[in-house]
């Protein structure tokens, strides 16, 4: 019936499990370069960045032209509207995992002052930003909200970093700048954590037209 | 609760055999206004009409239920003529009188008795105004309405509705024959005499219904499927069909 716009909406859904998975990449590319110490990945992965940037615009203005020419409502502009929103939270995932990236360039940070939570941090944001484009694409409220109520996860998994951060410091059996960018980084991945939270908080709009914490 | 200006009670039109309107019932908020929107053919005008007894002049009509205007039946005892100065309508086809277009804004206020010239005047240049008109009559009021354009003779039928100053005003697909610039004028109109008025209007323009009014009604086939809030009807639609009606994708 209105095939056209039906295949536009389509092409969106693709750009933003395109997006989607630049930022899984990202995520996951940074957390590799600094488990095993790889100044060059890290630098690679500042640069992936603005391929991410270059995703935002692209679906920036998809959404624009949907809204201009097809005037949605209902679902139609729930779902376009929502991505609009997405869109800003993934760009700022790409940006902090670039951060990350450019602390672990300075090269304070040595294999063996490495902790375990902030690979569990990396692996936990990874799997919400994927499955909140899985629950937008899938109209999957239920989806959405396990990811949401996930951020308690990497929230615990940072406190458990700052107490592992502060013994270190505390009994002085590390470098403390080391300990102090990985405490940056944990902050990092917590923010990158609230991200996604929001975008799955945004997926629950498109799917139910009410913003989690209204009423 | 918003005051009711209009309550439908069980509705039901008949067409000689066919069953055009099937056992509405709505409330119509005063000073608000109300949008019908629903396929060709779904009952919008037919229902507009028994809002101010128009279908009294079809034959094969027949009406049963109720329509009280401020609580009071309109099929009662209800002075006809006074109820449709109470409740205006515009159609959809432009309907202009084979007169000049002074006299056809005079008519109503001269058939409720206004007689003073001066008065009149004033009359006639604010409803022409209201209705994004006067520039273009302004010079030649004492010309026949019939050699105005469509769209021209369309603003005027809005005009002489309101010279009356109706209670409601019924206004039948007003801006489909206007450009987007006198569409842009009545919907801002429509707006504006909402304070005062109590407005429905029939669109097959979504976003119309979006701009203008305050709450929906989705008619299929006779029947109102669903009434909210134009927020709600058109972010949120509870029943499939609305959903697929406004979104495009119906049939
Ligand atoms: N005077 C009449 N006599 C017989 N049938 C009529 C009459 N007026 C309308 N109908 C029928 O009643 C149904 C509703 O017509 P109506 O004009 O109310 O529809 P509508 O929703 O206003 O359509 P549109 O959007 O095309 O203006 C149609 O099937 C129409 O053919
Ligand atoms: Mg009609």
């Amino acid at each position: 019936m209105r095939s056209k716009f039906d295949e536009q909406l389509a092409l969106l859904n693709q750009y933003m499990i395109e997006m989607g998975t630049l930022c899984e990449t990202i995520i996951a590319d940074a957390n590799q370069a600094l488990l095993e110490n790889d100044e060059g990945l890290a630098r690679k992965t500042m640069a992936a960045d603005a391929e991410i940037d270059r995703k935002e615009r692209e679906i920036e203005s998809h959404c624009l032209r949907l809204l201009l020419q097809q005037q949605p409502v209902a679902r139609d502009l729930r779902q376009i509207s929502s991505a609009l929103k997405m869109i800003t939270d993934m760009e700022r995932i790409g940006d902090q995992a670039a951060d990350i990236s450019e602390i672990i360039t300075f090269g304070s940070i040595h294999e063996e002052d490495m902790v375990r939570p902030i690979d569990e941090m990396a692996k936990a944001t990874m799997k919400m930003v994927i499955e909140s484009i899985d629950a937008y694409v899938n109209q999957d409220a239920e989806l959405a909200h396990k990811i949401i109520a996930y951020d308690d996860v990497v929230d615990e998994l940072f406190n458990e970093m700052k107490r592992v951060l502060v013994e270190r410091i505390a009994t002085q059996c590390c470098d403390a700048n080391a300990a102090l960018d990985l405490l940056m980084i944990a902050k990092y991945f917590e923010r990158i954590g609230d991200h996604a939270t929001n975008i799955a908080e945004w997926v629950l709009f498109s799917i139910t037209g009410s913003r989690e914490g209204d009423d | 609760m918003d005051k009711d200006k209009l309550t439908i009670n069980q509705l039901n039109l008949h067409y000689g055999d066919f069953h055009a309107l099937k056992d509405i019932s709505m409330h119509i908020p005063e000073k608000k206004v109300t949008a019908f929107i629903g396929p060709s053919g779904c009952g919008k005008s037919s229902f507009l009409k028994s809002l101010n007894r128009m279908n009294d002049l079809v034959e094969t009509a027949k009406i049963t239920g109720e329509v009280l205007l401020d609580g009071e039946d309109i099929y009662g005892k209800m002075d006809v003529n006074l109820l449709r100065k109470r409740v205006g309508m515009v159609f959809q086809k432009p309907n202009p009188f084979p007169m000049s277009i002074y006299d056809n804004i005079a008519y109503g206020p001269r058939t409720h008795g206004i007689r003073n010239k001066a008065k009149l005047d004033d009359i006639v240049e604010q409803a022409l105004r209201n209705a994004a008109i006067w520039e273009e009559t302004k010079d030649r009021l004492k010309r026949n309405a019939l050699g105005l354009s469509g769209g021209q003779q369309q603003r005027l039928c809005i005009a002489r509705a309101m010279a009356v100053e109706p209670e409601v005003l019924l206004m039948d697909e007003p801006t489909s024959s206007l450009d987007p610039i006198s569409t842009a004028k009545i919907e801002d109109l429509v707006l504006e005499l909402s304070s005062k008025y109590t407005i429905v209007i029939v669109t097959h323009n979504m976003q119309q219904a979006v701009r203008t009014s305050d709450l929906t009604a989705f008619f299929l086939l006779g029947e109102v499927i669903e009434m909210a809030t134009t927020d709600q009807l058109f972010s949120m639609p509870k029943d499939q069909r609305t959903e697929d009606y406004i979104t495009g994708r119906f049939g």
